[in-house]
């Protein structure tokens, strides 16, 4: 024990992202009851509500509606997942632990990635979940559909990360997800994630285009559907951007006052 | 690379206002290394503003701050600089080691866990959750935090609010100790007996300034003192070069007021050499002294008393 070398000059510390971090987060995630709530449980409830009954029916368009409604409700696990995990930093503010970390060598830009990361870790257990229930529930796809599928829900939740993030800067509340819960509900709807589109009407049908899910719900479902269109891509790069300059503008209000 | 010359804290006419609230108004501080430095004043003086100001947690309106001749974020980079925050800085759902792994985690050199742990003096609680800690357990988790990058200075603020006595006398324990192995510590407090007990220098501020700084003996020194008023012809005011030595004299409109650690020496003087009358000694303690300096009513800037230079 030296403390004579605290005196001496020293080497700044990187402060990137670091293992035991990252590791710690998702352990804080993964124990915490209520995102495993928000995540996995509600998700699968819906599943039975809304699928169980109906899985071997046909949209009017001729595709499986246990199909649709399983790799719907699995990008709503993943975007609940992501969003919860993203507005956590609305409770580590609350806390004070984003004024402790100013005090380490950590870098904004490196909380923000683990955050990110931890999120994406998250959705990856709400995606593997739902699949799982789907599957022993008997919905049956092929490989290439499970994984695409998979893939788009998994990275699609990027988007609501960013959007709990957002959130999560913006609101002092300790409950942040008991508002933003209601919300996503809300935006699952419009998006298409709890019923077809083609089934809300035209007007809500319209509306429906531009909402936050609607993208990542139609790009998922495209290996069932066999549809693409650009519009899709646009709607989730635009609200990508959107939420992630929401974030970085309510981020440097935060980190100015506290 | 040896920096030991190089101040711990230098901050320079620091200015910081929220609003109207001028918190902190010019204020001037420089710690050298191994020195333990009570932060003093009553609360809303400015001595939390002061902390994030050096800490870098808010920057100043003016002037300029360096810990170890760098920037206070060069400084926390390095590791070199650490803080005992009042409350809060703490995640509820995790362990004491889990919260220190974490701390230590965020530098690329740290000392071992269980040994700040051990040093914090919770290394048996370490598997406990923070929310089933007690206030005097988690502000032991907050030294064990500041401890993990082994900082050359460590700044507490008023690390011991809402403590008992024991935990208080525990607390100061762990910090008296690691202060031995030559950190620098600074802290603040509204408690004069903590300053009292624990720092080798004490700096007592009062509505965002300075108004007095020195060591301990001497903060009890002028607490110790007494006053002396007495009226005196303005044509013997030039007697007063031959009086006992004074912390200080004062001669407004006919009336003398001599603060000094030797009453009667004065007395006798005025009474003995000079026409002095209605002569009257009032005796100061610490607290009145405290209170006198530090209080929001206290009289003004003509009041101030620095010990630097001219007393030591």
């Amino acid at each position: 024990m030296s403390t004579a070398t605290a005196i001496q000059d020293r080497k700044p510390s990187a402060g990137g992202v670091n293992r035991t971090f990252l590791w710690i987060e998702i352990k804080r995630m993964l124990r915490n009851r209520r995102t495993i709530i928000f995540t996995v449980f509600m998700p699968a409830v819906f599943f039975f509500i809304f699928g169980l009954s109906n899985k071997d029916k046909l949209l009017p368009n001729g595709h499986s509606y246990g199909q649709y409604i399983l790799i719907s409700l699995t990008v709503y696990a993943a975007m609940t997942a992501a969003t919860g995990a993203g507005s956590q930093v609305a409770v580590e503010r609350a806390q004070g632990w984003s004024r402790q970390l100013r005090l380490t060598p950590l870098l904004p830009g490196a909380y923000i990635a683990v955050k990110a990361l931890a999120a994406l870790t998250l959705s990856l257990v709400a995606v593997v979940a739902q699949f799982v229930i789907g599957a022993l529930a008997g919905v049956t796809m092929d490989g290439q559909t499970w994984l695409t599928a998979g893939l788009v829900a998994w990275l699609g939740s990027l988007v609501f990360a960013a959007l709990g993030l957002f959130v999560g800067y913006l609101m002092p509340s300790q409950n942040v997800m008991q508002i933003l819960g209601p919300a996503l509900a809300i935006l699952a709807m419009l998006g298409g994630l709890f019923m077809p589109i083609e089934i809300m009407g035209e007007t809500f049908g319209n509306i429906a285009k531009f909402t936050p899910a609607y993208g990542i719900g139609q790009l998922a479902r495209s290996p069932i559907t066999g549809e693409f269109d650009w519009a899709w891509i646009v709607n989730v790069a635009t609200w990508l951007a959107i939420f992630v300059a929401g974030a970085a503008m309510a981020f440097r209000r935060d980190t100015k006052r506290v | 690379m040896t920096t030991t010359s190089v101040p711990a804290v230098h901050a320079a006419g620091l200015h910081k206002s929220f609003g109207k609230v001028h918190a902190v108004r010019g204020l001037d501080l420089t710690v050298q290394p191994g020195e333990v430095v009570a932060f003093l004043g009553p609360n809303g003086a400015g001595k939390t503003t002061t902390i994030d100001m050096i800490l870098g947690l808010s920057a100043p309106d003016q002037g300029s701050v360096s810990i170890f001749g760098h920037t206070p974020r060069g400084a926390i980079a390095r590791g070199q600089v650490a803080a005992v925050m009042q409350t809060g800085g703490l995640l509820r759902d995790i362990s004491v080691r889990e919260t220190v792994q974490l701390n230590a985690a965020m530098f690329d050199s740290s000392r071992p866990v269980d040994e700040v742990l051990a040093r914090a003096g919770i290394l048996e609680i370490a598997d406990r959750k923070v929310e089933k800690c007690s206030g005097g357990q988690q502000q032991r988790l907050r030294f064990a935090m500041a401890l993990v990058s082994d900082p050359g200075l460590l700044i507490l603020d008023e690390p011991t609010t809402g403590m008992d006595v024991a935990g208080r006398r525990d607390f100061w324990t762990a910090i008296r100790t690691d202060a031995q192995r030559g950190r620098t510590v600074i802290f603040a407090t509204h408690y004069l007996e903590e300053a009292d007990a624990y720092a080798d220098r004490i700096v007592l501020v009062r509505q965002g300034s300075i108004v007095a700084d020195g060591t301990a003996a001497q903060i009890k020194n002028l607490a110790s003192g007494r006053t002396v008023k007495a009226s005196l012809p303005a044509t013997e005011r030039g007697l007063l070069a031959g009086m006992p030595p004074a912390e200080s004299i004062e001669y407004d409109g006919g009336r003398l007021t001599v603060r000094t650690g030797d009453s009667d020496a004065v007395v006798r003087y005025l009474l003995n050499n000079t026409g002095a009358h209605d002569v009257e000694v009032a005796a100061n303690n610490l607290e009145e002294a405290f209170v006198a300096l530090t209080g929001d009513d206290a009289v003004p800037e003509s009041a101030n008393i620095t010990f630097e230079g001219d007393l030591v």
